[in-house]
């Protein structure tokens, strides 16, 4: 990726200052309870990872942060300001939260480079070229640079999930959200895009990451959210969690996971 | 077969063609235009005018356009509209192809789906944009093959012009007949309608064929 790659483990936990700040998050869908009471700060430069069995609540969370999901109750602030009052100018917001899905979800009529130049042209309206010298050096550095005439039919999976995060990126998102997204791709494709966002956290950028990837998850995060039933249940540090997990649920959670990865070997 | 008599009336035959031609764009375009609003008004769901385009679809599919030429040309003026041939001509195919170009779209439309809008917002584009950058792309390419269907069957629709005395090329034709020669005028009416319709025809073919270039699967 670039020469921060080299930068011992994480950024560490963030310097402090608080980019988000949640209070009791309320969601449901019908009389299905999905967010009950999430409260969460996380700081510039933290990343958080969210992990937790499906249906937890997890993407929901990630979907409440941008508007995609209304909340029912609670509050969200962003950089201080706060983004779930009625009124609230999402267009202007979804600028500063970068979102990447499972199932990338790159515009099929747009090649690579109209992808990733439709935020910054049309909604941040910067001047082309120099939007075009921006989105290409972020396509270079995900080892895209080549492609950037490509139309999304024509990458594979890892390279379209690298797209998307490149085109959240150009927009110069303040936190990222990452919503399962290696979740749809063949394993052979996993790791170019999990070193990518391993690269991105060890830049100091801030990031939530939703995923089932443990192992990538223990190196990434600085700290695991784990959920279970719309509750955040537990929150530690990774080695902490990963070795000895405070929870009852949290530890049946992991087992689950150490018991398939025996049976694949 | 006479030929003195074609080479005598094709000039007749060219410039009825070229009325048929005319009428047919401007008759497409405005259903094009027609078409999209009334799609959009159902995508929307816009309070009054979804109901008022989805009547408007039933009735202008459900009745014959010499019926609804009819009605322009000759019921109109009773009520003190008085109407020129040529306008009741591209009012009636707009009248009736906006119906079926509203279907086509609105194929299209239903077609885009809710994770791409998702991801659409989620750059912070608003509705307009949203429409303009990802929804209609995407819509206008999954539509194509139905609006070129469309525009080819309004094209021939153009052959019922003749009622409110235009002289197109079934007007021509007919008049023609009468005189007699009637193989020759067969034989030309057919040709010029091919001649006018296949071009459009192989454009659309090449259009479909760019359309699917542009997008789709994964």
């Amino acid at each position: 990726m670039n020469d921060t790659d080299n930068q011992p483990g994480p950024a560490g936990g963030g310097n402090g200052a608080r980019v988000l700040r949640i209070r009791d998050l309320v969601k449901s869908f019908g009389e299905r309870r999905i967010l009950d009471g999430i409260s969460l700060d996380v700081s510039q430069g933290e990343v958080l990872v969210v992990i937790g069995p499906s249906g937890c609540g997890k993407s929901t969370l990630l979907r409440c942060l941008n508007g995609l999901e209304p909340i029912d109750s609670g509050e969200i602030e962003l950089k201080g300001e706060v983004i779930t009052r009625p009124g609230t100018d999402w267009n202007r917001v979804r600028q500063r939260v970068g979102m990447v899905f499972q199932n990338y979800e790159l515009f099929p009529h747009l090649n690579v480079l109209g992808n990733v130049l439709l935020g910054p042209v049309k909604v941040q309206r910067r001047k082309r070229p120099e939007a075009e010298r921006d989105a290409l050096s972020w396509l270079e550095r995900v080892g895209l640079a080549d492609r950037a005439s490509s139309f999304p039919r024509q990458l594979s999976g890892g390279q379209k999930q690298r797209v998307a995060i490149v085109r959240a990126l150009t927009m110069s998102p303040e936190i990222m959200l990452f919503d399962e997204v290696t979740a749809s791709l063949d394993p052979e494709m996993v790791r170019e895009v999990l070193d990518v966002m391993l690269g991105l956290a060890r830049q100091g950028l801030t990031m939530i990451i939703v995923t089932h990837e443990m192992a990538f998850a223990r190196a990434v995060a600085d700290r695991i959210i784990f959920m279970d039933e719309g509750a955040i249940v537990e929150q530690s540090a990774p080695d902490g969690f990963f070795e000895s997990p405070e929870s009852e649920r949290a530890r049946r959670f992991l087992n689950i996971f150490e018991f398939s990865e025996k049976r694949r070997e | 077969m006479d030929l003195d008599f074609v080479i005598a009336c094709a000039p007749l035959f060219a410039a009825s063609a070229w009325l048929t031609v005319s009428l047919a764009f401007w008759g497409i375009a405005l259903s094009l235009a027609l078409g999209l609003l009334a799609a959009l008004a159902g995508y929307y769901r816009v309070p009054i005018l979804r109901r008022a385009a989805g009547a408007y679809i039933e009735l202008a599919r459900n009745t014959p356009l010499m019926i609804q030429l009819f009605f322009l040309y000759y019921g109109l003026p009773r009520l003190g509209i008085l109407l020129e041939g040529r306008t009741c001509a591209v009012i009636g195919l707009t009248f009736l192809g906006g119906a079926y170009m509203a279907e086509a779209f609105r194929g299209g439309l239903t077609a885009v789906g809710r994770t791409q809008i998702e991801a659409g917002l989620s750059l912070g584009l608003n509705r307009v944009q949203l429409l303009r950058h990802v929804i209609l792309p995407q819509a206008l390419a999954v539509a194509i093959p139905v609006i070129c269907a469309t525009a080819i069957f309004l094209m021939k629709e153009t052959s019922v012009f003749s009622i409110v005395a235009l002289p197109d090329l079934m007007y021509l034709a007919k008049d023609l007949l009468k005189e007699g020669h009637s193989t020759e005028s067969n034989l030309m009416l057919v040709l010029s309608y091919l001649v006018i319709i296949l071009p459009v025809s192989l454009l659309f073919a090449w259009l479909e064929r760019r359309a699917r270039f542009a997008g789709f699967g994964s």
